[in-house]
């Protein structure tokens, strides 16, 4: 069954390395872009940073950072970090390079359409990054452009063009993501090698597969609210915009604009909160886009290196399908203040709450599979520890936010900053990580350099606790977050030491960032050559030659004959067993 | 890399995995099995594939569908009367709509009949060759058969131009966008299904001319299939859209 | 390395653990009723999750240090259901148990309303101000328009000058209560949302364009609290505040007619 999509491997540079169809192109494509956007969503954190503990400074080629600047910082480095990083690397960048692979596929099963939607991914990020050079520059509203800031062009700068801007680049990346992810669900479910059920599909491939559903019910949700977004800011519609609106003086928006009829722009009877409904009907499900890949990364990882099946494989499944599921009915625990009902405030706490036993579960699991292994501290394994420390400290946060009556002094503080940066944030981070020091010999032939790799590590994990936990402490003390700066509050004063340890903790940290990077670019030249198997591992991708050949199997269509974790098998000649061994049942 | 297994009794807790396999390979795979059917392979990849396209799409409209209904019901708070008030104003549907309905029906019939034909000419075909060939130019068998994929291409089209006309209606009695929240859905639900459409007879208008670009005729029976498929549930959505713009005005 | 990595995770564990327990970056001091409640529950919350902290985390650290490849032999195993399933009804009960306990205090907060008598205030939240209206001697707030709303002319909220019940409505920029009486606030904003933060009160609810929000709470020690904006508003977003003053409810009363007969002079 390979042979119909296992088209011709192209010579011509555009159809090899541009244009290509080969997931494993597009893989690698999706991640250096995310690499990229990683890059600028972090030197923005940098300047916020700066600006946070020392708002008179004046920075080299910057000059002075404005509270509205800060604003424009802010949404295009959650903006960025969120859809072109998060959402990006770990499932359309990895995910498209190993699941194919993982589960013994030529390729995807559209590889036009895979090409196609990193294409559409990439035009989305360039009119993004447009909107910090058109008129206004970009826009301030926060990722989650809570209308009517986000509705209304007069009510603050860079909500002309620059709002527009994201709007339409959003809109392209949801279409983008759902091409991307009606091919992944395809692939895993039709694409599998014989023997490949779907209870032997590494976790990883039930993590991007659980997530590319994710995408799938979710992306559109955003799309609609888009949309409606772009028309109420201008052709005057009143989806999201009541009425009766006085922004510094007009009435009308934008201030003598008309409608076709000849109407001046009043807007009438829109509902702010219905956007935050479609918005978070999508966003809730995003942070799980973000995070399962990682999750599926770590329990492959930590399996991989303590030499020892994972520990309740099925529960782990089970706890990503709920996790899945779940995270589509909790998505009001982000607008318990809002003004919502506080009856279903009470419904969506429950539900929260119940999402929190998915996660504990495989939190225990991973505790479980290192119990009784013999682990070995290779980079990988390093990052996947480090995600399930991440994990525990940022899903702990949890069940005080989920709750709406500690949601009253914590809502809106830097304590929630602290959580979804630690769970969301880092966490996935490290996962991207993990993924990247374990998959690195595959991708390209060598192997990354450990002692770099384990510096990194250290600085990296250290210093991502030193800047998100005492923001901890900073939300429990009450300061809200989105401030450009303290100074204006008197019961913000004192926490301002505090703010620049975190200053100082984060430019330690970014500055670690590059000790990766280099590792990166320089093991893809002078890295020790991999072997096809340098890790020992059991998986699909470790029996082919690294990097892989163009349908990745060479012609010949794998044969699956174990569960992905069969690691010290006790009488086994070797302490692992490849998925493709043969099965063999000795006479007796 | 052959590993030589002493049957060993391994613990397969319920919620865990399973040992190491000494039984041949189960059949299970993809959903594919492994079957060397090619056309037969991709036919069910590409509705596998359109499923969870068209699955997208639902996703798309009942969020307009709960934008819509949430909008209705929603009141603002009115500083002129002190209270809350709702701005909703049902429009009168364009009667157009009714004779719109019926030639979108009637392009699910006519598509329907294009697929019929197109597999009996499949099936006609001989063994092996003519599935990957290009398709002829000239119809050898010399039967003029009612051209079903053309007819429904014009249909569709006749439908677009059957909205656009609606809008041209309201918008000489005056309503545009936003000149009410029901308006604003009435052109927001109808202008999104139209560009859907619009994609599928692109899609047709391509089967159409797979001939011409001398591509095998199974492609165009998969473009044809899969655009189906597409099609009907574009033409179920739309009488999904005018129920709920016709009854929950 | 797994001694390495024992020492991190143990240090970054005990350390944030150490400041979570000396609380040198305290919250305000609560000074509500419901605050009271809220804090209690908080503590509650606090302890639970701060043992499973501990102990995944130490626990994280002692696995990676125990199991460290000396060549040891694996124990093979993939998984144990009855462990499994045991854990899964644990952390039901702990945060089901968690969250049903902390309800009650939100029914108090949210699901009724102010009891009668309550002191009305309407505050409104606009870029990048709070401003509070107390209805006067007829005890009614006054029509509002939008086109009205001038702070320059001094009527920031648009009080329309035709409606009688207007005539004694006392605006101001800081907020006054009386000490242990019940406030009724109706939250509003006239351009985009805000959210009103008294962190002493351990109170916060947006004020949503388009919609009056009614909240209540009691303040129960005398004091200047100040107020914040908690929802991204805008450009000025960190310097929308604002000051609540506590007072008894003589100097409430002394403070407001005076205010009242400022009013009605002009």
């Amino acid at each position: 069954m390979s042979e119909q999509h296992a088209h011709a491997a192209p010579t011509g540079f555009i159809r090899k390395y541009v244009f290509s169809l080969d997931h494993k192109v597009i893989g690698l494509q999706y991640y250096f872009l995310a690499l990229v956007a990683v890059f600028v969503g972090m030197f923005l954190s940098l300047f916020m940073r700066i600006h946070l503990v020392w708002p008179e400074a004046n920075l080299p080629w910057f000059g002075h950072i404005k509270p509205e600047q800060y604003l424009t910082l802010l949404t295009m480095h959650g903006t960025i970090m969120v859809f072109f990083v998060l959402t990006t690397a770990p499932q359309s960048g990895f995910g498209n390079y190993f699941l194919p692979i993982q589960i013994g596929a030529p390729d995807m099963a559209f590889p036009t359409l895979n090409m196609l939607s990193f294409w559409t991914t990439f035009v989305s990020f360039v009119v993004m990054l447009a909107a910090f050079f058109v008129e206004g520059g970009a826009p301030l509203a926060g990722w989650t452009n809570y209308v009517t800031l986000s509705a209304i062009p007069s009510a603050g700068p860079g909500l002309g063009l620059g709002e527009d801007l994201w709007i339409i680049s959003i809109a392209i990346f949801c279409v983008a993501s759902l091409m991307g992810a009606l091919n992944f669900i395809t692939t895993t479910l039709d694409l599998r090698a014989r023997g490949m059920s779907l209870f032997r599909m590494p976790l990883t491939c039930w993590a991007w597969f659980v997530t590319a559903m994710l995408g799938l019910l979710a992306f559109g949700v955003l799309l609609a609210g888009g949309i409606l977004l772009l028309l109420d800011r201008n052709v005057g519609t009143s989806f999201f915009v009541p009425g009766g609106l006085n922004v510094s003086g007009n009435l009308s928006f934008p201030p003598g604009g008309l409608n076709p009829g000849g109407h001046p722009i009043t807007h009438t009877g829109g509902s702010p909160l219905l956007w935050q409904h479609l918005f978070w009907f999508f966003g809730h499900p995003e942070v799980y886009i973000a995070i399962l890949p990682g999750m599926g990364v770590a329990s492959q990882l930590l399996s991989t290196f303590s030499r020892k099946p994972i520990f309740g494989y099925k529960a782990m499944v089970y706890a990503i399908l709920s996790i899945g599921m779940l995270g589509f009915l909790v998505w009001g625990h982000h607008m318990f203040m809002s003004g919502m009902s506080p009856y279903s405030a009470f419904a969506f706490s429950v539900m929260t709450m119940a999402i929190g036993v998915p996660s504990a579960i495989k939190t225990f699991n991973w505790l479980g599979t290192l119990w009784g292994g013999r682990i070995r501290f290779a980079t990988p394994m390093l990052f996947a520890i480090g995600f399930v420390s991440l994990f525990v400290s940022g899903g702990l946060s949890g069940p005080f936010l989920a709750q709406p009556v500690l949601d009253i002094p914590l809502h809106d503080t830097a304590f929630v900053v602290a959580h979804f940066h630690l769970i969301m944030g880092v966490a996935a981070i490290f996962g991207i990580f993990a993924g990247t020091y374990y998959w690195f010999p595959k991708m390209f032939g060598r192997m990354m350099n450990e002692t770099l790799g384990k510096i990194h590590f250290f600085i990296t994990l250290a210093g991502t606790y030193a800047v998100f936990m005492p923001m901890h402490y900073l939300g429990m003390a009450g300061q809200p977050r989105r401030y450009s700066q303290f100074t204006e509050l008197q019961y913000l004063q004192h926490l301002i030491p505090l703010n620049q340890f975190i200053s100082i903790a984060a430019f330690i940290t970014i500055a670690a960032q590059f000790v990766f990077v280099f590792n990166l670019f320089w093991s893809m030249k002078k890295g020790k050559k991999a072997e096809i198997n340098p890790w020992e591992a059991t998986t699909l991708e470790w029996t082919v030659p690294s990097p892989p050949p163009h349908d990745n199997f060479g012609g010949v269509t794998p044969v699956v004959n174990h569960g992905p974790y069969e690691y010290s098998v006790p009488g086994a000649a070797k302490d692992y067993i490849m998925q493709t061994d043969p099965a063999t049942v000795t006479a007796h | 890399m052959a590993t030589t297994l002493s049957p060993v009794a391994v613990d397969e807790p319920k919620l865990g995995g399973r040992g190491p396999t000494m039984a041949p390979p189960p059949r299970d795979g993809g959903w594919g099995g492994g079957r060397p059917d090619e056309h037969r392979d991709r036919l069910r990849r590409y509705r596998i594939g359109m499923f969870f396209a068209l699955t997208a799409v639902v996703m798309l409209f009942v969020s307009f569908t709960s934008a819509y209904i949430v909008r209705q019901g929603v009141g603002t708070w009115s500083d002129a009367s002190a209270r809350y008030v709702t701005d909703w104003q049902p429009i009168s549907l364009p009667p157009i709509l009714w004779v719109n309905t019926v030639i979108l029906l009637l392009s699910s019939f006519t598509l329907a009949m294009a697929q019929r034909t197109l597999s009996r000419k499949l099936k006609a075909a001989p063994r092996g060759g003519t599935l990957t060939m290009p398709e002829p130019l000239l119809i050898v068998d010399g039967q003029r058969s009612i051209p079903w994929l053309g007819i429904t291409v014009v249909l569709g089209a006749g439908f677009l131009v059957g909205q656009l006309l609606a809008w041209e209606q309201l918008r000489h009695l005056g309503i545009f966008v936003s000149t009410n929240p029901s308006s604003s859905f009435f052109y927001v639900l109808t202008g999104t299904h139209g560009i859907h459409l619009l994609g599928g007879v692109l899609a047709l208008g391509y089967a159409g001319m797979t001939s011409l670009l001398r591509k095998p005729l199974a492609t165009r029976f998969l473009v044809v299939d899969v655009t189906a498929l597409y099609w009907h549930f574009m033409d179920f959505l739309w009488i999904y859209i005018f129920a709920l713009l016709h009854f929950a005005r | 390395m797994g001694l390495a990595l024992l020492f991190i995770i143990w240090l970054i564990t005990l350390s944030s653990t150490y400041y979570f327990v000396i609380q040198k970056w305290a919250p305000l001091p609560v000074a509500s009723a419901n605050g009271v409640l809220i804090d209690h529950h908080f503590t509650w919350t606090y302890i639970l999750m701060g043992i499973v902290f501990l102990a995944a985390q130490l626990g994280l650290g002692y696995l990676v240090w125990r199991y460290r490849d000396r060549g040891q032999k694996v124990q093979y195993s993939h998984g144990n259901t009855t462990m499994e399933v045991t854990w899964t009804l644990l952390t039901a009960v702990l945060f089901m148990g968690l969250n049903l306990s902390g309800e009650k205090i939100w029914a108090e907060a949210r699901f009724q309303g102010a009891a009668p008598g309550a002191v009305q205030v309407e505050v409104t939240g606009l870029q990048f101000a709070w401003y509070f209206r107390y209805p006067g001697p007829d005890g009614k707030l006054g029509h509002t328009k939008p086109e009205l709303e001038d702070a320059s002319v001094g009527n920031p909220v648009g009080i329309d000058p035709d409606d009688p019940a207007g005539k004694d409505d006392v605006v101001t920029g800081t907020m006054y209560l009386p000490v242990d009486r019940e406030a009724e606030l109706v939250l509003r904003s006239q351009d985009v949302i805000h959210s009103f933060f008294v962190p002493a009160m351990r109170f916060k609810q947006d004020a949503v364009p388009g919609l009056m929000i009614h909240m209540h709470f009691t303040p129960t020690k005398l004091g200047d609290y100040e107020i914040a904006c908690a929802e991204l508003c805008g450009l000025g977003h960190y310097k929308m505040h604002g000051m609540l003053k506590v007072v008894s409810q003589a100097d409430y009363d002394k403070w407001l007619a005076a205010k009242v007969a400022e009013k009605l002079a002009q």
